[in-house]
């Protein structure tokens, strides 16, 4: 028996599909705001390796 | 049609939808976890960044339902005997016992180290500690050996409070062990009086709850015992530092009722409860889903009401 395209197994997959795409979008979207937060806290400090007045040049010669 | 395409037309029916999936983490007791963690991180005494605070919570319930999709994994055999569960994505066929296995890890994995990023690592380790008791110590080993499996297990559904006031402070301290053990001596008598009316379930499950161990009479008695701990420890609990006025005027009513419905069940018979369907056991189930949500919810009312100067003593 073929499949028809309207099959509610479709329906399904699509749904399946949908909640995992937005799920994705939505870590993304946490994953940056997180970010966001917690560079501009107050007492945000880079790391050691990264804070010193080196250029990103500087830094890939060392 | 042939049988070969009937077999295909049924294993596409039973393919699992998005929603199958997400019954794999059980979001009844997400919900319990997200409520009471939330509880912790707003009761503790510092201010969390509301993103932060976020993540954090989302983070603790997403590791609850990878849990909760391990505990499924795990216990597919009697979950399928239980009239109760056998509804369950797993023992429906909709999902495969090895998905739910391969979903619950990889949640753990994700929830455990974003809360560790997040909000800080103590929370984190303490996250993974809570799942690896859950699953091992109480799923894997004590909920099929021993009549205390509730009282042990409850500790399990107890630590998200502790996470979350450790997600804000990267601390421990008294306050949010006094929220711990309010949940965990609320478990036994929530979990003993559902055992009663749900009574053929876990005998054919064969798991040893203490209705089936020790018998029905006992069980009455231990609920009428634990309720007067608890009793005693959610009273003293308004004299925290996260308890207050109407904390203390929530305990006491509360714990009068439950008291009152432990004892109208350490009074019965058999018989008395057949013959009205096990009427109070049932209304002392309920009272008991009441209970717990109205403590913790003055527990918060009180943490939302001092920067007003009205919370607390």
């Amino acid at each position: 028996m073929a499949l028809r395209k309207e099959h509610e197994i479709h329906k399904r997959r699509s749904g399946r599909n949908l909640g995992v795409g937005i799920l994705l979008a939505a870590f993304v979207v946490l994953v940056m705001a997180l970010t966001l937060v917690k560079v501009t806290a107050p007492g945000f400090q880079l790391p050691d390796s990264q804070s010193s007045s080196q250029s990103p040049a500087e830094l890939e010669q060392n | 049609m042939s049988d070969a395409s009937i077999n295909a037309s049924r294993a596409y029916e039973d393919e699992a939808s998005f929603g199958d999936y997400f019954a794999l983490l059980k979001p009844r007791v997400m919900s319990l976890v997200v409520f009471t963690a939330l509880v912790g991180l707003l009761a503790a005494p510092v201010s969390v960044h509301p993103v932060v605070g976020f993540a954090a919570i989302l983070f603790i319930a997403i590791g609850g339902g990878a849990s909760g999709a391990l505990n499924m994994w795990w216990d597919a055999d009697i979950d399928r005997v239980m009239k109760r569960t056998k509804g369950r994505p797993i023992p429906a066929g909709k999902v495969e016992a090895g998905e739910a296995l391969a979903l619950g890890l990889a949640l753990s994995g994700l929830s455990v180290i974003m809360l560790a990023l997040a909000a800080n690592v103590f929370a984190g380790a303490f996250l993974a500690f809570t799942i690896f008791f859950y699953v091992v110590v109480y799923t894997m080993w004590l909920k099929r050996a021993t009549p205390q499996n509730i009282v042990i297990g409850g500790a399990a559904g107890a630590f998200p409070p502790v996470i979350g006031w450790i997600a804000a402070t990267g601390s421990m301290s008294v306050e949010p062990w006094l929220m711990f053990l309010l949940t965990f001596m609320w478990t036994p008598p929530h979990f003993w009086a559902l055992a009663l009316f749900m009574r053929s379930d876990y005998d054919d499950a064969g798991v040893p709850m203490l209705t089936v161990t020790h018998g029905r009479r006992s069980t009455r008695l231990h609920i009428l015992g634990y309720t007067v701990l608890l009793a005693v420890l959610a009273v003293g609990t308004a004299f925290s530092g996260i308890g207050g006025p109407l904390y203390l005027a929530v305990a006491l009513v509360l714990n009068a009722l439950f008291l009152h419905g432990a004892w109208k069940i350490s009074r019965r018979d058999e018989d008395d409860s057949e013959a009205d369907n096990f009427k109070v056991e049932r209304s002392f189930f309920k009272l008991s889903l009441l209970y717990l949500f109205l403590h913790f919810g003055a527990i918060l009312a009180e943490a939302l009401l001092k920067p007003y100067g009205l919370g607390g003593w």
